[in-house]
């Protein structure tokens, strides 16, 4: 799937690049997309580093067993085939707690780590588990509590009320995520157990 | 974030944890998690670069506006749909734009803040996960996950006209 919607996304530039005559400008993008996506690892490289060693940190002391109790109940019944102390459900745990927060950055890893705990868990090595369909989506939806970066943004371009703007945030990130995990459930339970 | 880190190391001392040595073995892993997802990183800025670079945002943009002012969307919004999925950087740098030209406190300032509040980098959070694991069949993942973009997309027009009687 990632293939053709990546190479789709190729094509389609490059095409229009030709028709609007745009082509040395898709030269250039063509050179300094390298860097600027080295730039972006390595800021992400220490980000990632960073908040794996507190996140094992935050493991070897029982935080994230703490964590794990506290969100057990909302998570249960979307991951009903996972242990509340496996590993995997920790990370889980982790993941959601700092994306409420708005811990983006600290989030990934822990994210990332949970990605690989449940892989350990599933037979087949290539495709999607029911419990990673209902992560991923988790993550691709907002789960923040406070937009505060948003915020900051709104208020350096002078708006009057910076978080005038929270109730419906938060309105729209509940619809989404619903629908999201509606959605991922309902053709998790259809397509059977993989 | 430094709270959030101060208390976990501070927790750690409390439970006898040899904080330091424990912190050292976990970057150690995070080097490796970072090697899993550096290739995946790297095609997806390509091919977002190549993407806004070649105008082809600005032509799928003048495709779908008059469709989007017709159903109320504002037009000025239509840009941030399309990039938020695939960009974080790239829609931030469009949602500053449409604050410097609109206002923040205008309809489409209103909106496109909301959307931005609501949705995440779809594309990219999917790619990394499943590159990361080296997973390719990913299931009903990108068919949920847009629809949850679309979702904000709809409610963000629809709560701002709404909560702020616009």
């Amino acid at each position: 799937m990632l293939n053709y919607i990546w190479s789709g996304l190729i094509a389609v530039s490059v095409l229009c690049a030709l028709f609007m005559g745009n082509t040395a400008d898709i030269s250039n993008a063509l050179i300094e997309s390298g860097a600027s996506s080295i730039q972006l690892i390595l800021t992400m490289a220490g980000i990632i580093c960073l908040w794996s060693g507190i996140m094992k940190i935050a493991v070897e002391s029982g935080l994230t067993n703490i964590f794990a109790k506290i969100f057990a109940p909302l998570l249960r019944p979307l991951f009903p085939r996972l242990d509340k102390k496996s590993d995997a459900f920790q990370s889980i745990t982790m993941n959601i707690s700092a994306n409420l927060l708005g811990l983006g950055n600290a989030a990934t890893p822990f994210g990332l780590k949970a990605m690989e705990q449940l892989h350990t868990l599933n037979d087949r090595r290539d495709i999607a588990s029911n419990e990673m369909v209902v992560f991923v989506v988790m993550n691709t939806a907002s789960l923040q509590l406070l937009p505060t970066t948003l915020a900051a943004l709104r208020q350096s371009y002078g708006s009057s009320a910076p978080f005038e703007i929270i109730v419906p945030v938060w309105i729209s990130s509940a619809c989404a995520l619903t629908v999201a995990l509606l959605i991922a459930c309902t053709l998790n339970i259809r397509q059977g157990k993989i | 974030m430094p709270a959030f880190a101060c208390i976990v190391v501070v927790f750690g001392l409390i439970k006898k944890v040899p904080v330091f040595d424990v912190f050292i073995s976990g970057a150690k892993e995070g080097v490796k998690l970072l090697y899993n997802i550096a290739p995946t990183i790297m095609g997806l800025v390509f091919a977002v670069d190549l993407l806004q670079s070649s105008g082809a945002i600005d032509a799928i943009c003048a495709l779908i506006q008059p469709t989007a002012e017709f159903l109320g969307f504002p037009k000025e919004i239509v840009p941030l749909v399309l990039l938020r999925p695939v960009s974080g950087s790239g829609s931030t740098a469009l949602l500053t734009a449409l604050y410097k030209t609109c206002g923040p406190d205008s309809f489409a300032g209103r909106t496109a803040s909301v959307l931005a509040g609501s949705s995440e980098t779809t594309f990219y959070a999917i790619a990394m996960y499943f590159g990361c694991i080296r997973v390719k069949k990913i299931r009903h993942t990108l068919f949920a996950a847009i629809t949850a973009d679309l979702t904000a997309a709809i409610m963000s027009v629809i709560t701002v006209r709404l909560w702020f009687n616009m």
